[in-house]
């Protein structure tokens, strides 16, 4: 690709980035909501510290992904309600590029920052000590994944009204094998068992995700957009 | 030199043909307008010449990485202020300044407002301004004066003459008069498709159920 695509694509990001900054922009929410179920988890399981410690790493698991699906149906949404999705699909830069740079602009808006903040909502969950650097690598790991597969359910609700319900029922199936790796990662880390099959096919899913989805989305947006 | 040509083209809204046969050139230099009652297609002939959707038949040829399109919505962001609107489409197409866009919209003194305190027709006017800011040769415009006072429709009828005295070209589908003495105009209603029972092309099928 061209210089002048790149600056391009840098230029779309810097732009979702600062929309999502802005009045309305829904940055943090993700953060608050994750914080929010986590810190409820105790009161409904109880105080009993072994108990928590056993279902912390599926518990911050899925905290992470109704988090990182609370802000996804607006990946598209806004910019086709606005007309700006029909300008970008005839604009220079290639259609999967675009995806790809909101889905970037997604993790870093919803995404990097449960990867910053997890160790603290590690503590809550009284997650060993051994296990809280494998709570962040997991998520690092893992949680690119989740937003590039929400691009591809987006891009097949963007055109509906109240698209949002159905997005949730058309990713969640696609983030299973992410949770199912994300939080054994985290389980054998903290019992101190051997990690690498997990982390292999946790960044094995984040890689494949990341090469071959936003083609998907593209192509559901430009089906969408007819 | 043309900078645009329709052959035989026929186009489709919702999997129904809504115009046929329908063939004509832009010369560089030229404006086009686009006449005919709603629901003709005009906004359809537009969404496919810029590639968003598939032709039923015939074929469009246009230098590539050369259209800008301007839809019925101008794609504006409301948190962000005119300047920082006209600067992303100016990366996105890789042309360096926004002055000239701003000067001739007459939007340098609403520079930095943010574009939801606009009125309607500020952000159409910033949206016309997006098309200055594009660099690009053919212009692709549905419906570019909704909301403009006629002020605003003689300061968007110069720019595209001056777009045109650079050898650029227009295509516009509008209902009212711009003051553009020299464009073409065409109408639409004698390509209307036939319907099927008449002899007409049916549309695709399987796209009435997409």
């Amino acid at each position: 690709m061209s210089p002048e695509g790149i600056l391009s694509m840098i230029a779309l990001l810097i732009r979702d980035l600062r929309l999502a900054v802005r009045a309305g922009g829904g940055f943090g929410l993700g953060l608050a909501f994750f914080l929010i179920v986590v810190t409820l988890v105790p009161f409904g399981v109880g105080p009993q510290g072994d108990i928590l410690a056993r279902i912390a790493p599926g518990i911050l698991w899925l905290g992470a992904l109704l988090a990182c699906l609370l802000s996804l149906d607006r990946i598209f949404a806004l910019d086709f309600e606005d007309g700006s999705l029909d300008l970008l699909a005839t604009a220079p830069i290639p259609l999967e590029g675009v995806v790809a740079m909101k889905a970037f602009a997604h993790w870093l808006t919803t995404g990097l920052p449960l990867v910053i903040a997890a160790p603290i909502f590690g503590i809550l969950l009284h997650l060993p000590a051994a296990a809280q650097s494998w709570l962040v690598i997991s998520l690092l790991l893992g949680t690119p994944a989740l937003s590039v597969l929400g691009t591809f359910g987006a891009a097949l609700t963007v055109g509906l009204k109240r698209g949002g319900l159905l997005l949730s029922l058309l990713v969640l199936p696609f983030y299973v094998p992410t949770l199912i790796f994300g939080a054994e990662l985290i389980r054998r880390g903290a019992q101190g068992m051997a990690t690498d099959v997990a982390l292999l096919m946790l960044a094995g899913i984040t890689a494949a995700t990341v090469a071959l989805i936003p083609f998907a989305s593209a192509a559901a947006i430009r089906v969408n957009l007819r | 030199m043309s900078m645009l040509s329709v052959r035989n083209l026929a186009v489709s809204r919702g999997g129904l043909p809504v115009l046929e046969n329908l063939s004509f050139e832009v010369e560089a230099g030229q404006a086009l307008v686009l006449r005919g009652p709603n629901g003709i297609g005009k906004t359809t002939l537009l969404r496919t010449l810029a590639g968003l959707q598939p032709a039923l038949a015939g074929n469009v040829s246009i230098p590539s990485e050369s259209m800008a399109y301007a839809a019925h919505s101008d794609g504006l962001k409301s948190t962000l202020t005119v300047s920082e609107n006209l600067k992303f489409w100016a990366a996105i197409y890789a042309t360096d300044t926004i002055d000239p866009a701003l000067e001739s919209m007459n939007l340098r003194g609403l520079a930095n407002r943010a574009a939801m305190s606009l009125s309607a027709g500020q952000k159409r006017r910033l949206g016309l301004a997006r098309l200055l800011v594009t660099g690009r040769p053919v212009w692709v415009l549905d419906e570019p004066t909704v909301s403009l006072d006629t002020a605003s429709v003689a300061l968007f009828a110069q720019a595209v003459r001056g777009h045109l005295a650079q050898g650029g070209a227009a295509l516009l589908a509008t209902h009212i008069d711009l003051g553009l003495e020299e464009a073409r105009v065409l109408d639409l209603a004698p390509f209307k498709a036939r319907l099927p029972e008449e002899g007409g092309m049916l549309g695709a099928f399987d796209e009435a159920f997409l």
